[in-house]
């Protein structure tokens, strides 16, 4: 398996594929009394977040505790760690000095888990780097549409909203274009990469239009500070274009998911009632995103390079 | 001062549109004679077998970092990496700490280059007092001390109305207005090049229209007002393309460009490396093309550094947080040789006038860039164009390590450099006791 995980580009479909299989078998992990293994007993994990994010820590220490790792949380607002002197660099470097096995980073900064892979020799695991990639919710998603699809080959997906600032959408777009998804990518223009046809996307600005071949809709979070970007003109109005409500999901085929990386706006890209319908697995990817990290946690720390033998 | 012989060298002078096979007698701080089979009793003699004497290379966009920022560079250690780059003359940009806004700093940088006594160091001016944007400095006072450059580099000048006043007040002194071309409304916030590169790492775009809406407008202010207008590190083909056609209309118009906008591209920033974040931003492919073809056609007038000193913890750090802006002084003309004329882009010749000739003249420094003839002073480069060398950040003579050429293997290396007859840099090293 690979040192560090950066961006979806690292990983090709086999070892994509291991790492869903692998999480399989720690979601069982999930519905135990004693939810805990031995695996990485004696490792150290240390979750450096520079950017308020409560969700994907959790989530991160969770998986990293039910395998029996230690784990240190490191939390700092980027600008208030350089006001008080201490660079990146010196951060990485005592994290380094202090034996730490594995690095989880999120930062507001594109780029950021990569200029620490420079520095230190522990595994970097990108939890989410400005508005370049986070491939971890990419991974999870991938599993959670499995639960539900036999074969992600052939699915057809839109990705809704803020594309151009937005990791979920960068990391997405890759891993499910990666397996063989036919991947949308919808939004208002201002929101929507001019380059996003070069990541495998294919682009509307209509999502009426869309919604009754997809498969799976995938919502993204929409900032209401963009609004006064002028990159929308009103959330009302982004709500009515591109917001996913009751008339619109009647359009749906089915069987079709609605997915989303949360935090929800609810009213202004999902309808209240819609987050809470069957179809939208929304919690499921949480707790898969567990059993995702725990996969990747072990496989990474561990060497291992095939499936896992019968859990203890 | 004894007399030095230059023999066995091949002059390319453009100023005398000289490529000749010629010794050279330096006397007194002077050329004392140009021709065949020199000699004078107790010369020191050199040997330049096989390499280029040229006029000193003039670089007319620099940061030495003084007053302020000593830390990272100052008058003296910036001499010393010009001429070490093959540099005797160098236009340090005023967005210093304090700006270089009246003539206490001015007078000041203007001592620290005698001082240093390594090449000639002329401070610009700024445009408006502490780079505000708002209120104009005091452009007679500066000039007066010797100041003919004046720029906000580092920004543009946002307010219109303030600019086309400051180039009607600086063309009564005959001086130049020199503009870093930025809409800053349309650059907020822009870490890198707007285009495929930006939008796949993540990382908030500077469209080309954020220059190329300020030169347009500048070009037509220069028209109004009739000011010498210069346009610093262009780095776009429509900004090419706008000098172009500004000189054809007749303009007052000059521009330069950097090597690293001649080279590098915005796929360069895949790794994030902070090295390779500049402002102007390093722009497309098609951009450099279009920038090189512009240099070989004239329509680009100077090749300068822009260089510009980071400190090392400043430097590394998140790409966001890091500033603009790469070293420059010392590979400049190893990386024009070795990506422009190795390649046929530009002869050896036109290369020594976009770095020496032309920048002397727009400046208006009547001891810089040539003629190399009998009684013009001696600011004199050699250098082996076909010798090759790797950058090493840490052999570098700058205060700072910020450059994006580390581990290039270059053609070029600089031999000797003379300031006013004396050899300040001898077979590539700084001349002990040349740093007064």
């Amino acid at each position: 398996m690979i040192k560090n995980l950066l961006s979806i580009d690292q990983l090709c479909v086999e070892q994509i594929e291991l790492v869903l299989r692998t999480a399989e078998s720690f979601r069982e992990v999930g519905t135990r009394t004693i939810k805990k293994v031995p695996i990485l007993r004696g490792r150290t994990v240390c979750n450096l977040f520079f950017e308020p994010s409560t969700r994907t820590r959790i989530s991160f220490e969770l998986a990293a505790k039910r395998l029996s790792a230690d784990v240190i949380n490191f939390t700092a607002d980027s600008k208030t760690s350089v006001t008080k002197g201490e660079s990146f660099k010196d951060t990485a470097v005592t994290l380094q000095a202090m034996g730490v096995d594995a690095i989880v980073v999120r930062s507001s900064s594109s780029g950021a888990p990569q200029r620490l892979c420079d520095w230190v020799d522990a595994s970097v695991i990108n939890a989410g780097d400005g508005q370049h990639e986070h491939p971890t919710q990419a991974l999870l998603d991938l599993y959670s549409i499995k639960e539900r699809f036999p074969s992600i080959e052939g699915l057809r997906i839109a990705i809704v909203g803020d594309v151009l600032h937005s990791r979920v959408a960068r990391s997405n777009i890759k891993a499910m274009t990666k397996m063989g998804a036919e991947v949308i990518a919808v939004g208002p223009p201002t929101l929507l990469p001019a380059s996003v046809q070069s990541w495998g996307a294919q682009v509307s600005f209509d999502l009426d239009e869309v919604l009754p071949k997809l498969d799976v809709v995938y919502l993204l979070r929409v900032q209401k500070e963009r609004q006064n970007e002028q990159l929308f003109p009103s959330i009302r109005e982004y709500a009515a274009l591109w917001g996913l409500d009751r008339r619109r999901v009647a359009m749906m085929k089915p069987e079709a998911l609605i997915m989303h990386p949360g935090p929800m706006n609810r009213g202004v890209e999902i309808a209240s009632d819609i987050a809470d319908l069957e179809r939208a697995i929304i919690t499921d990817q949480v707790t898969n995103g567990i059993a995702v990290r725990m996969s990747l946690l072990y496989l990474m720390l561990s060497g291992a390079d095939q499936d896992l033998e019968v859990l203890p | 001062m004894s007399a030095t012989l230059i023999r066995g060298g091949r002059l390319i002078d453009p100023a005398s549109a000289a490529d000749i096979a010629t010794d050279v007698l330096i006397d007194e701080g002077r050329v004392a004679e140009v021709g065949k089979g020199l000699s004078r009793a107790g010369a020191e003699v050199i040997d330049a077998d096989g390499a280029v004497v040229a006029p000193g290379l003039v670089d007319m966009h620099v940061h030495l970092r003084e007053p302020g920022r000593e830390d990272e560079e100052t008058v003296a250690s910036g001499s010393a990496a010009a001429v070490l780059g093959g540099f005797t003359a160098v236009c340090a940009m005023p967005n210093t700490d304090p700006v270089c806004d009246g003539a206490s700093v001015a007078e000041m940088v203007f001592a620290a280059g005698r001082q240093a006594g390594l090449c000639e160091v002329m401070p610009a001016g700024s445009i408006t007092k502490g780079l505000e944007g708002k209120y104009l400095s005091p452009v007679g006072e500066l000039v007066r001390c010797g100041v003919r450059l004046f720029t906000d580099d580092g920004k543009g000048v946002q307010d219109s109305r303030l600019l086309r006043r400051a180039m009607e007040y600086i063309r009564g002194f005959d001086a130049i207005c020199a503009e870093h071309c930025e809409d800053a409304s349309l650059s907020e916030g822009g870490q890198m090049h707007e285009g495929e590169f930006s939008e796949a790492l993540g990382l908030k775009g500077i469209p080309s229209a954020a220059e190329e809406v300020a030169l347009g407008r500048d070009i037509l202010l220069a028209e109004l007002t009739g000011v010498r207008f210069h346009a610093l590190h262009v780095s776009t083909a429509g900004s090419a393309e706008m000098i172009k056609r500004a000189k054809a209309s007749g303009l007052r118009v000059t521009a330069e460009v950097t090597p690293h906008h001649l080279v590098l591209t915005d796929s360069d920033l895949v790794s994030y490396d902070t090295n390779f974040k500049v402002n102007p931003p390093l722009r497309g492919a098609s951009d450099v093309e279009a920038l090189r073809v512009a240099l070989a056609e004239g329509a680009i007038d100077a090749i300068a550094s822009d260089h510009a000193p980071h400190s090392a913890e400043e430097k590394e750090s998140e790409f966001e947080i890091a500033p603009p802006g790469m070293l420059g002084l010392e590979t400049s003309l190893s990386i024009m040789l070795t990506e422009l004329v190795d390649v046929g882009v530009l002869s050896l010749a036109d290369l020594i006038r976009l770095m020496s000739t032309s920048p002397a003249r727009i400046l208006g420094l009547e001891r810089q860039g040539g003629p190399v003839t009998q009684g013009s002073p001696a600011n004199l480069v050699i250098f082996d164009p076909s010798a090759s060398w790797t950058v090493k950040a840490d052999s570098l003579s700058s205060m700072s390590r910020n450059t994006p050429w580390g581990g290039r293997k270059l053609k070029g290396r600089i031999l000797h450099t003379f300031n006013e007859g004396r050899l300040v840099v001898k077979d590539g090293a700084l001349v002990q006791g040349a740093l007064v």
